[in-house]
């Protein structure tokens, strides 16, 4: 668990950024831009704390 | 070990003596703590209400980014170097000087304004718990200083009663989340910046933020310069994160609160503020009267944005609840930590039912500011110029006392001063804590030599 949960955790967070910047550059619509911050966020939520123990 | 016996063990530690050698901690754990202390509930608040207070997009860039530095040197160099040398909480270094009383006096004050500060964040999550409910919970809008109805009561007081029990039983859990939140939630912020940005098609922020026309700002350059300066005045000037810094193995771990300001204070104020500037200008919206927080973020990214919001009110209205449970309990030693928090919580949760707190955000930080910051120059005056002026450095350890009457005058005349200037003469509050500040710690010197003339 502990060696996915990093990069799991890592593309959460790019899936709660990158959405918003590929919509700034016109390059996704709002709706799927939402949802994929969504699941970016239950993403991180579900491997941060495994993750996130490893580095404390 | 339960979360509630851990912190309890860890909460008494080194309380009432120095931070050991051994108990020091690296860097990492400040560059966290402040990033996460500081990208917070009320960053949704006060983001907008710059905007509605019509600041200008130089004043807020400019002006931001120079009140931030003053911050960060403040806590580098007078918090940090004081912290590291002493090794004492605030509290403990507080009783030293003061006696045991007035530092009662001091938590009475400390444990009221902590409640109010975690009321206005129960109130920025309640504006998100709102949303789902659409109509049926009357937001309220930057003018609203009264409950808008039953069902926003209620709202509030579910989400206070909830906060209450998590603070009461598990603060190492709402550490835990709160340090895994952090830094998914700086990025919801400049996502919400990034939205605006895109869906009013342009990146021209000097553009964007202006003061409606027709219209003269409400703070100027230096008023934004003061609040982001003086904003957490308590902390710094006023010494607060000595029980934080204690544990620094170095004064340059005070560099790590540019982590909460650049982050938090900056880039998330400028995010947040982007919010209410879309709906001004794509709704019409009237920027003194404002939008909640929980319904601009959602717009802005969905249920992702509303779970932000939830959890950056939860999850610094805990600790805060927390502090003030810990300020109630130290004015009654009798009293457990549990009532302690418990009373807290609810004089937080009935604060939170009225948006005054935090619809008057930009007030009431640099009240709270020039109501608890003077008592820190009571501190350096003792710490860097007790011998050079002449005084009993601790005067109370020393002589016994339980009350120091010069630190009681030096403390409360000048904030005595500040607050009519502010009530009566209208004085933008953020500009008082420095000022009073000063004053405080040159009566104590002058009234030290008057009143405690007689070394021990």
């Amino acid at each position: 668990m502990q060696k996915i949960a990093k990069p799991l955790a890592l593309l959460a967070l790019v899936a709660t950024i990158l959405p918003p910047i590929l919509f700034l550059a016109k390059s996704m619509a709002e709706g799927p831009m939402k949802w994929i911050m969504l699941a970016g966020s239950i993403l991180w939520f579900a491997t941060a704390p495994f993750w996130l123990k490893e580095n404390d | 070990m339960t979360d509630q016996e851990e912190h309890h063990l860890a909460a008494n530690e080194y309380e009432r003596e120095a931070v050991p050698e051994k108990a020091l901690k690296g860097p990492r754990s400040f560059w966290g703590m402040y990033a996460g202390e500081h990208t917070a509930g009320t960053e949704f608040m006060i983001g907008p209400l710059f905007v509605a207070w019509g600041a200008s997009a130089f004043d807020l860039i400019v002006g931001l980014l120079l009140g931030n530095l003053l911050a960060v040197l403040t806590w580098r160099y007078l918090t940090a170097n004081v912290a590291t040398k002493e090794r004492f909480t605030l509290y403990f270094k507080l009783e030293k000087i003061c006696g045991r009383n007035l530092v009662t006096l001091y938590n009475f004050f400390n444990g009221v304004l902590f409640c109010f500060l975690a009321g206005a964040m129960v109130t920025v999550s309640a504006t998100a718990v709102g949303v789902p409910f659409g109509d049926r919970i009357a937001m309220p809008s930057f003018a609203d200083m009264m409950p808008t109805g039953v069902a926003w009561v209620l709202v509030c007081f579910v989400i206070g009663a909830l906060m209450t029990i998590v603070a009461v039983r598990g603060y190492a859990f709402v550490a835990r989340v709160s340090y895994i939140a952090a830094p998914w939630m700086f990025l919801v912020f400049v996502a919400c910046g990034l939205v605006v940005l895109g869906r009013l098609d342009t990146m021209n922020l000097f553009e964007l933020i202006q003061p409606p026309q027709g219209t003269e700002s409400q703070i100027s350059f230096w008023g934004i310069v003061a609040f982001s300066w003086f904003c957490n005045a308590a902390m710094h000037l006023g010494m607060s994160d000595m029980s934080v810094l204690r544990y620094a193995r170095k004064p340059g771990y005070g560099w790590a609160s540019a982590a909460g300001m650049f982050l938090g204070h900056y880039i998330a104020w400028i995010c947040a503020a982007l919010l209410l500037v879309y709906w001004v200008r794509q709704f019409g919206v009237d920027p003194a009267t404002g939008v909640p927080p929980g319904p601009m973020v959602f717009d802005a990214v969905g249920w992702a944005g509303l779970l932000c919001v939830v959890i950056a009110g939860w999850t610094t209205a805990n600790p805060t609840i927390y502090r003030a449970g810990l300020a109630f309990q130290g004015m009654f030693p009798k009293m457990s930590r549990t009532t302690g928090t418990a009373i807290a919580g609810a004089v937080c949760t009935i604060a939170s039912i009225f948006p005054a707190f935090a619809m008057k955000l930009l007030d009431f930080v640099g009240i709270y500011g020039t109501i608890l910051a003077p008592v820190g120059a009571v501190i350096v005056v003792d710490h860097f110029l007790a011998d050079k002026v002449g005084i009993v450095k601790n005067y109370a350890e020393k002589s016994g006392t339980r009350f120091n009457v010069a630190v009681l005058i030096a403390w409360l005349l000048p904030v005595a001063v500040a607050m009519y200037l502010y009530r009566y003469h209208g004085v933008f509050a953020s500009y008082l804590p420095l000022p009073t500040f000063v004053a405080c710690g040159v009566l104590y010197i002058v009234l030290s030599k008057m009143l405690n003339r007689r070394t021990p």
